[in-house]
């Protein structure tokens, strides 16, 4: 690889790769993030590789490994061009035929297309199916386009033009402009504005400032921030030194986690790769600015998200929060002025320099512009990776691009923001995504988790679970986190168990109050979010606990009992023989019984009673109706009374 | 160093650069309570009982005024109906790890904190840290740390330097605002000097 010495060089360089591409050219593109690793991609590639080989056909068609195309509940993907025919759920055994049939002969397979559930129509393109129709990829779109290992693939979509358009074009004083007046917002958990961030280190005092990667991606069930370092590396590279240009840095950190091998991984070959070309090192792109990146593989804390436990944990130290009465931006890593974002804003800063703070600012609402990537989870019918611009409602995030609820159960409501996040009930379904909207319901935009919930989850359970996970991740520095988040922890917990009493909740609210006031970081200060939101919109559900000892969402296994009806029992032996802890009895034709002593509450007899019959029940909050005399339960059948 | 003006608790203060709220409060002889303060050490914010509420630039917030520096013009109120509802809270948080730990009942009484109102999981430390960071910063030994985090968190001897360090010193255990320290060094002890392989009367 030869350096590259000037944007004139940069541009013969990206030309001559275009001009060796054919775009008529066959190409399988195959989503190879780590959740399609999960189902097997691996093993899919390695197929499309031996077959096009045993057909000879392997300088014709070109095999792309891609990054995380988002539709993760249908992975792995394929996607052929130029056609742009796209396949789901591929199998290695799938391969020949895609190859004979796609490939050679041009045909589409019915069989792996997409089928819209609404309108059962087979969908070929990627475009028009409604998960992704809905969206507005413009940070992650190009993830399907590009192999992220390499950096020719990321050239030929234009890469590093930004980065040569700043250090020979724009003073770092426009640079900072263009990304202040596009109202780009962190978009990591807090939505500090970015570009005032940039601004407040580059006027801070000190020669020597950082700019930091924050990829310490700890919420439960959230994984973009995985997905965009995996899927395209040199975008945040390129971010990031256009970032380090604009506050007068000179060296730069990724803090990723260590859990995220092939993030690692693709970031480190990026680095490299970026280094041989120039694009990072000493005089880069001959404009005489240097710029070093290094990663550092976080021990797994999630307080080690947090900006300033971040910085200490990149010390060296163990990684505890300090008192940020002084903005990181002035004083940060090695008390130098650092700029830490978030993976996903850095991924957002070569698109607002190549295309204009006005075209960015295009997309979104009053205060929070762009779009904003979130992984949709939890009881959802299309889980993935969702990009839209801010300001689409969460209806259309649930319905349109999510395809609702599996099963036909009822939408209750959408877990935002992460642990520290909140719950928002279906009447605010309408509310537009944004930072100060999801902040004014209660919960916060945090890195983009979604879970939806349905109407089987108990929102008490719910709090009890974040809490529980925020007491394990607590650093244990200052009380009203560890002690008072911990005695959260235990009220919530007897409640489940029906041990509730009169005057928790408002014990709850003051231990809230002072964790949420008075704790050291923000991982304190937020903890009593997942307890105040399911407060504030299901406050019956707590109070069925208390009162009642009831579960209205018959969740709670200690305050739920299974029975069985003895009018719709047909005696199928289906849930007797599956019981896990013997405690059905009944026989042929005799009414089976649950023994409440004996029962565990597994719901192994509620999941395998046969839906036409649906004879096991959960009862909560009212006494179990005692079994029919044994003499009653013998079931005399039609056909046998012939 | 220029000097501040700031006003706490209706008076006048004046503050050099530089310096916390803390500071400047105990210049001005207005007591402002702390568990895990001390002069020597750097400030650690963990206990959170010196918790005060703030009014700069027209917005009220609460801070820990071991560590937030004094500005031009700053509003502080030590006491007002929030601050005292949290310190009370702090205490009962704390009285259930350490119930008869004085000083925490002498401000039980101030402040009014229920010892009872959390069931008792006797610890006895309540992680103020002030031997951990007396032993860093003044000693430079590091003879004890924390171990484990959030509600796991412990203090412990490290038995290779204690054994060395800490008989001659003990200069952490009158730092301790309960007995758990001397406690924990006390087993420490028993560990290392556990009876060696050989009998003493052999060597």
């Amino acid at each position: 690889m030869t350096r590259i010495d000037s944007p004139a060089e940069l541009e013969k360089l990206r030309e001559s790769i275009l001009s060796i591409r054919d775009p008529n050219k066959p190409c399988i593109t195959l989503c190879s993030g780590s959740a399609c690793h999960a189902s097997a991609s691996r093993e899919v590639a390695a197929s499309i590789e031996e077959e096009l080989a045993r057909l000879g056909l392997s300088a014709e068609v070109d095999l792309r490994k891609t990054g995380c195309h988002g539709f993760c509940e249908r992975g792995p993907i394929i996607v052929i061009h130029p056609e742009k025919i796209c396949y789901f759920q591929i199998k290695p055994e799938d391969v020949p035929e895609i190859i004979s049939r796609t490939i050679k002969d041009k045909e589409v397979i019915e069989r792996l297309l997409y089928t819209d559930p609404a309108t059962n129509e087979k969908i070929i393109h990627e475009s028009e199916i409604p998960f992704y129709k809905h969206q507005e990829r413009i940070v992650f779109g190009s993830n399907g386009a590009i192999d992220p290992k390499s950096i020719d693939d990321y050239l030929a979509i234009g890469g590093y033009s930004a980065l040569a358009k700043v250090l020979f074009r724009m003073s770092a004083g426009q640079v900072l402009e263009e990304v202040k007046k596009s109202g780009l917002r962190g978009r990591g958990g807090g939505g500090f504005p970015t570009g005032r961030k940039w601004e407040e280190s580059r006027n801070a005092p000190g020669e020597i400032k950082y700019v930091i990667v924050n990829a310490d991606e700890g919420d439960p069930g959230a994984y973009m921030d995985r997905s965009l370092l995996e899927g395209n590396p040199h975008s945040i590279l390129e971010g990031l030194s256009i970032g380090a240009y604009a506050i007068g840095s000179n060296e730069g950190y990724i803090y990723v986690r260590q859990e995220y091998p092939l993030a690692v991984d693709n970031v480190m070959t990026a680095i490299r790769k970026a280094e041989e070309y120039g694009f990072l090192g000493k005089n880069i792109l001959g404009s005489g600015f240097d710029f070093t990146v290094k990663v550092h593989r976080g021990a797994g804390a999630f307080v080690c998200g947090e900006s300033s436990a971040l910085m200490t944990a990149l010390e060296g130290r163990a990684g505890e929060p300090r008192p940020k009465y002084i903005h990181t931006a002035v004083k940060g890593l090695w008390d130098r002025p650092s700029v830490l974002n978030n993976v996903e804003t850095w991924a957002n800063v070569p698109l607002i320099i190549n295309k204009g703070a006005e075209w960015f600012a295009g997309f979104g609402t009053g205060k929070s512009k762009g779009t904003k990537i979130f992984s949709l989870v939890g009881k959802i019918n299309h889980t993935g990776l969702v990009e839209v611009p801010m300001g689409t409602t969460l209806k259309d995030i649930v319905y349109k691009i999510g395809g609702g609820i599996p099963g036909g159960k009822k939408f209750k409501a959408v877990q935002t923001g992460g642990p520290s996040g909140g719950c928002i009930p279906e009447e605010l379904l309408d509310l537009q995504v944004g930072f100060d909207e999801l902040t004014g319901a209660g919960s916060m935009m945090g890195s983009g988790g979604m879970i939806i919930m349905d109407e089987d989850t108990c929102m008490v359970d719910v709090a009890r679970y974040f809490l529980e996970f925020l007491t394990d991740e607590s650093c244990g520095k200052c009380v009203p986190c560890r002690e008072g988040i911990r005695q959260m922890l235990k009220i919530l917990t007897n409640l489940t168990r029906g041990k509730g009493k009169e005057g928790d909740i408002e014990l709850l609210e003051r231990l809230s109050e002072v964790a949420g006031s008075a704790a050291l970081c923000a991982l304190g200060r937020s903890a009593p979010n997942p307890f105040l939101s399911t407060l504030k919109y299901f406050r019956d559900e707590y109070e069925a606990h208390i009162r009642q000892k009831r579960c209205p969402a018959l969740c709670c296994k200690e305050l739920i009992a299974y029975h069985i009806d003895p009018d719709k029992c047909r005696a199928c032996m289906n849930c007797l023989r599956k019981c896990p802890s013997e405690a059905i009895s009944g026989g042929k034709d005799l009414i089976h019984v649950i023994d409440q002593d004996k029962c565990t509450k597994c719901g192994t007899c509620f999941e395998v009673c046969p839906a036409r019959f649906g004879a096991v029940g959960k009862i909560s909050g009212e006494p179990v109706p005692s079994p029919i005399p044994e003499e009653a339960r013998i079931i005399v059948r039609k056909s046998k009374q012939k | 160093m220029s000097e501040i003006l700031l006003q706490i608790d209706g008076k006048e203060a004046a503050a050099r650069e530089g310096m916390t709220i803390l500071e400047a409060a105990q210049k001005a002889g207005i007591a402002i309570p702390t568990l895990c303060h001390h002069e020597k050490l750097e400030p650690y914010g963990g206990c959170r009982l010196c918790t005060v509420e703030v009014e700069a630039a027209g917005r009220s917030k609460l801070v820990a005024a071991c560590l937030y520096p004094v500005e031009k013009d700053l509003v502080v109120r030590t006491r007002s109906e929030k601050v005292d509802r949290i310190r009370k809270m702090i205490l009962e948080l704390l009285l259930a790890h350490a119930p008869d730990a004085f000083e925490l009942q002498d401000l039980a009484k101030e402040y009014g904190a229920d010892r009872d109102l959390f069931e008792k999981e006797a610890s006895f430390c309540i992680h103020c840290g002030l031997c951990v960071r007396y032993c860093a910063e003044v000693k430079k030994k590091n003879a004890v740390g924390f171990v484990d985090r959030g509600t796991r968190r412990e203090i412990s001897f490290v038995p290779g330097i204690a054994s060395k360090e800490c008989w001659k010193c003990k200069q952490c255990f009158p730092l301790c605002p309960t007995e758990a320290l001397q406690a924990a060094y006390v087993l420490t002890d028993a560990l290392i000097s556990a009876p060696p392989a050989k009998p003493e009367s052999e060597e």
